[in-house]
Parts: C-alpha cells; structure tokens; sequence
C-alpha cells in the first residue's frame, strides 16, 4: 500500500507541475499587457514601465514562475492587479460559496443516483428501469444552466420559494446559505446525477452476474440484501471513479452555475477578473481549480486501493 | 435498425437538415429587428414567437444550428484528426517511452476542468466561434486517443496482424490498414457522443459571452438574452432549451443505437 500511495503521489507532483507550467505560459503569451491595461490609452511609457516595475512584471518569465509557484506553495497567491488586495483573501472569500455549492451539488448527484441506479438495476428489463433510464437519457441531454433558468422561473418567479439569485452570507446562518444555494445546487447537480445513475445501474448489473452473489443467494438472502450488502460494494469501484470526475465537472459546472444565480464564487471572479485583465487572479484560480482535480483523482486512486486490495498487490 | 437508432437519427437530421436549409431559406431575416413586433408568443406567423428586438425565434433557431453542429463538427474533426494517430502510435509501441508519454499527457488533459480551460482559451485570444472550436477541441483528442489505443491493443495481438508483419508491412501501414478498420464502428459511436457533448459545451461558451458573437445566432447565446425576460417572455428560453436538448438528445439515441447496431455479436443476440 505504501508503495502505491508514494507512486501516486509522485504522479501528482508531476501532474501539478506541468499543469503550473502550461497556466503560467498559456496566460503569458496573452496579448495585452496588464500595466498598460490598468493605465489606460493615454499612460506615459515611463508610467506604464514604473507600474510594470511595481507589479513585478519586469523581471524575466522564468523568475517570474518560480516567484508565483514557491509564492502558491507558502499560501502566497500575490497582490491583485486591479483590486490591490491579497489574491488569497480573494479566493478564500469565493471558496466559501463554491466549495459548498460543489459539495452540496455532489451529495445532491449521490442522493439521487444511488436509489435510482439501484432501482433500475433491481428491475432490470422493467418499466420501471425502462422509466429511470429514459430520464437520465434526458438529463445528460439538459445544458445546467438551461435548467437554473427553469428552476428559477418555476420556483423562485412563480411559486416565490426561492430567490431568483444572489447569496445569503455566512453570517445568516447555515439554513440560509443552504437555502439560497439549493436552486444552483439542484441544477448543477441534475446532468450528474444522470450519468451517476446510468454507470451505478451498469455496474451493478455486471456485479448481479458474479458467482459470488448467487453464492449469498443460495445461502438464504433475499435478493434485496444480497444487492446491499455484497453488489453494492463490489459495484462501487467505477461509482467511485465517476464522482472523482464529477468533482470537476461540478466545480466548473459552478461557474456557469454561479453566473445564472449571480452568485459571488470562484467562477464569477474568474469572469471578472478576465475582463479587467486581472491576469494574477485568472492563472491563481485556474490554478487552484486544477489542483482540486488532480488532488481529488489521487483521492479517488487511494480510495479504489482501500474498497479493492487486488489493486495493491499488483503493483 | 433498432428503435434508438430511428429516433436519433430523426431528431439528427431534423437539426442537420433546418442548419441546411437555413443557408437558402428562413421564414424571416434571423437579424432583422422588428421592434413593434417584440416579445410575441409563438403564433400563425411567428411560429416560435419573437425576442426582445422582435427578431423571428424561427428563423434564428435554424441558423444557430449552423453555428451549434459547426463547432461540434470540427471540434470532432480535430479530436479525430489528432485523437486517432496518436492512439494508433501508442497502440502499435505498447509499453514504450512513447505510448507512455502519449498516455501521461493525455492523463494530465483530462485532469483539467474542461469547460475552465475552455474559458481560459477564449478569454486570451478573445471569444469568438474560431476559438471555441479549438477549446472544445483539444478535449477531444485524449478521448479519441484512449478509445484508439484501448480497441487497437488486442488487435495487435491476432493473427492477421502477424500475417501482415510476416508479409513484410511495418507499424504504420498496419495501423492504417488493418487496426484502424477494425476500430471503426467503436469511433463512430464516440464520434456521435462528443458530437453531442461539443453541442453543450457550445451552447455554455455561447451563454457566457466567449461563443459566437452577435449577430451570429447561437443558442446559447438565445438563452443568455432571454435570461432577465424569463419571467415575461418564457418561450425565449425555453424554445432555444429545447432545441439543444433534441438535438443531443438524438445524437445520444443516435450513439446508443449505432453502437448496438454496430456490433454484429448483439445484433445475432437480438435475431
């Protein structure tokens, strides 16, 4: 196990520093120089050089990158162009809206796709399989934010349950974070879920023919507790898999998310600072975003080695 | 032909067919504003209605699905273009350097948010339909790439591929004339799955802005404009909505379907 988990963990050191490399290159060889940016048209070349000088634009790419990696590795994202404040503060103040809208998104997508993957896979053949996989055809179909804008005309315009955008702040309480991000949240988590239920449905059913499982029936479970307690873990692995991916796609699902409901998350900044030229706080977010996914992967990776030992003991 | 197979390939061709006939007939001018005619519910001469400039919906529905399947179309394009010789190579060099390098950078794709990237792309060379093209397609190529070398592997290993080496043929010519037939149907069926995911990936850079600019019609772009007038004007959202949602809808049938069809093993099943 031990050699595993130092395997991949090597793997991850190499993912994130290639990673870092193409953010930092892709965002430098972005026309528009962020000092000429922020002065305007008619900035002086001596002021343009002065402000390049301040942010520490001058000095050669290479130094530039290691500033910004070692920086990122003390917790130090460096000094937003535009807004003057740490890039840290930036984020962690926007984490607190994305991080929770993803993972209410993913327990949403799990709640959902576990009854009824099990459900269609219990009834194989059936109308009611016939039924859940009919809708998870149309969920994986529906864009999110095509949806949010449904939600929000159904229940925050007609039925007035919820508002039609905006977040409540921390300091109303966690009933009312969770209220006011229950519409993202359904929204983003809908298309998962589908696929959730498709891959829990298939996977199950390739577990249903395992000798092992006629064995537990042969012993005297019912078929409902030889589903429980042997298919369901032995179906796990590619469930395991799908939510790491997932993981991803509900953070940057988010984005697009927190634009319909106006929500002040990762995914707005991202958008504003795009639009001033706030090159910092794009390849810092970016980042981060990356490092999420990858680290989420190995998460996922040392997971699998934990529900399936043969995984070990191969390497 | 089996039954996901007919209704995919209707809703399809109900999409390929309006972008075509768009290019020589629409019911309005999709760019013409009309203001005295705004905001129209769906009716005898606007059949979906109008938007907020008193643009026909109809006939900009049939022109955004030129733009939706153009995108789509050669963001596969280059997913294949790419996605398939280095899936081939790495297939052929099993356990080598360069299958390993090939593999490891296609790992590293896949563990960045797309739709970030994607972003990412068009907000550095600016948004337009060119680069959103590129973003959506750069994501293909790792899954081409995997889908080649995953289906290519076994091939390797049968005796035709022997015969072949034995008569003399080298890597290349093998790959190309013997694995890449092979792997052909299990390509189609991902082609028409991309095909699908390049609509909605589309249709999300559109709706932020960093898709097809005005006055292109995109459906994204659709349901950007009708996001503040949902609660006025709800057929501005939801006829563009459920535009996308045919047409990836159809495309997934149309991918189920071909898949079964495909594989002559089920096919004998079912008979």
């Amino acid at each position: 196990m031990l050699r595993y988990t130092l395997k991949r963990l090597l793997s991850l050191c190499i993912s994130l520093g290639v990673a870092s490399l193409l953010i930092f290159f892709m965002i430098e060889i972005a026309p528009g120089d962020p000092a000429s940016f922020m002065l305007g048209l008619n900035a002086q070349p001596d002021t343009i050089a002065a402000l390049q000088a301040e942010l520490g634009l001058d000095v050669p790419k290479w130094q530039r990158y290691v500033a910004w990696v070692s920086g990122m590795l003390t917790g130090d994202f460096g000094t937003s162009y535009t807004y003057r404040t740490p890039v840290a503060q930036m984020i962690s103040d926007r984490m607190w809206v994305s991080l929770p809208l993803a993972l209410y998104a993913l327990a949403l997508s799990a709640l959902i796709a576990f009854p009824a993957g099990m459900y269609a896979a219990a009834r194989r053949g059936q109308t009611g399989d016939v039924a859940v996989m009919g809708a998870t055809q149309l969920g994986v179909a529906v864009p999110n934010f095509w949806f949010a804008m449904m939600l929000v005309l159904i229940f925050a315009i007609n039925l007035r349950w919820f508002s039609a955008g905006g977040f409540a702040g921390w300091d109303k309480g966690f009933g009312a974070v969770m209220w006011s991000l229950t519409l993202p949240a359904i929204s983003l988590a809908l298309p998962q879920a589908a696929i959730l239920a498709r891959v829990m449905r298939s996977a199950l059913l390739d577990v249903m023919n395992e000798d092992f499982m006629r064995t537990a029936r042969a012993k005297g479970l019912t078929s409902a507790q030889t589903l429980w307690r042997h298919g369901l873990r032995n179906a796990l692995i590619p469930v395991l898999t799908i939510i790491g991916l997932q993981f991803s796609f509900l953070l940057a699902g988010g984005i697009i998310i927190e634009q319909v409901f106006y929500l002040p998350g990762l995914g707005r900044l991202v958008f504003q600072s795009i639009s001033a030229r706030d090159l910092i706080v794009v390849e810092s977010v970016v980042m981060l975003l990356v490092f999420c996914v990858i680290v989420v992967n190995f998460a996922v990776d040392l997971a699998y080695a934990i529900v399936d030992p043969r995984l070990r003991t191969r390497e | 032909m089996n039954r996901n197979l007919i209704i995919g390939l209707t809703l399809s061709a109900l999409a390929v067919i309006a972008a075509l006939v768009s290019f020589v007939w629409t019911p309005f001018d999709h760019a013409s504003l009309n203001i005295p005619d705004k905001l129209q519910t769906p009716n005898g001469i606007h059949w979906f209605g109008t938007d907020h400039f008193g643009r026909d919906i109809f006939s900009m529905i049939m022109v955004g699905a030129r733009t939706s399947i153009a995108v789509a179309f050669v963001a596969v394009g280059i997913g294949m273009g790419l996605g398939i010789p280095l899936g081939l190579w790495a297939a052929a060099r099993k356990g080598s350097f360069i299958d390993e390098l090939i593999m490891r950078a296609n790992d590293l794709i896949f563990a960045f948010p797309s739709l970030v990237i994607a972003i990412l792309i068009t907000a550095i060379f600016g948004a337009g339909a060119v680069n959103a093209i590129i973003a959506i397609g750069i994501f293909n190529i790792p899954v081409f790439a995997r889908v080649v070398r995953g289906a290519a592997m076994p091939i390797w290993e049968r005796e035709f591929i022997f015969a072949a080496r034995v008569a003399g043929k080298n890597a290349a010519r093998i790959s190309v004339e013997h694995i890449l037939p092979n792997v052909m149907n299990l390509l189609i069926v991902q082609a028409t799955i991309q095909f699908s995911l390049g609509i909605l990936a589309e249709a999300a850079l559109s709706y932020v802005g960093l898709g097809a600019q005005p006055p292109t019609p995109s459906w994204g772009r659709m349901l950007a404009d009708a996001q503040t007038l949902v609660s006025i004007a709800p057929h501005m959202a939801l006829i563009p909505g459920f535009a996308i949602i045919l047409t990836v809808m159809g495309l997934n049938l149309m991918g189920d379907g071909l898949r079964d069809y495909l594989n002559p093993r089920l096919r004998v099943a079912r008979t």
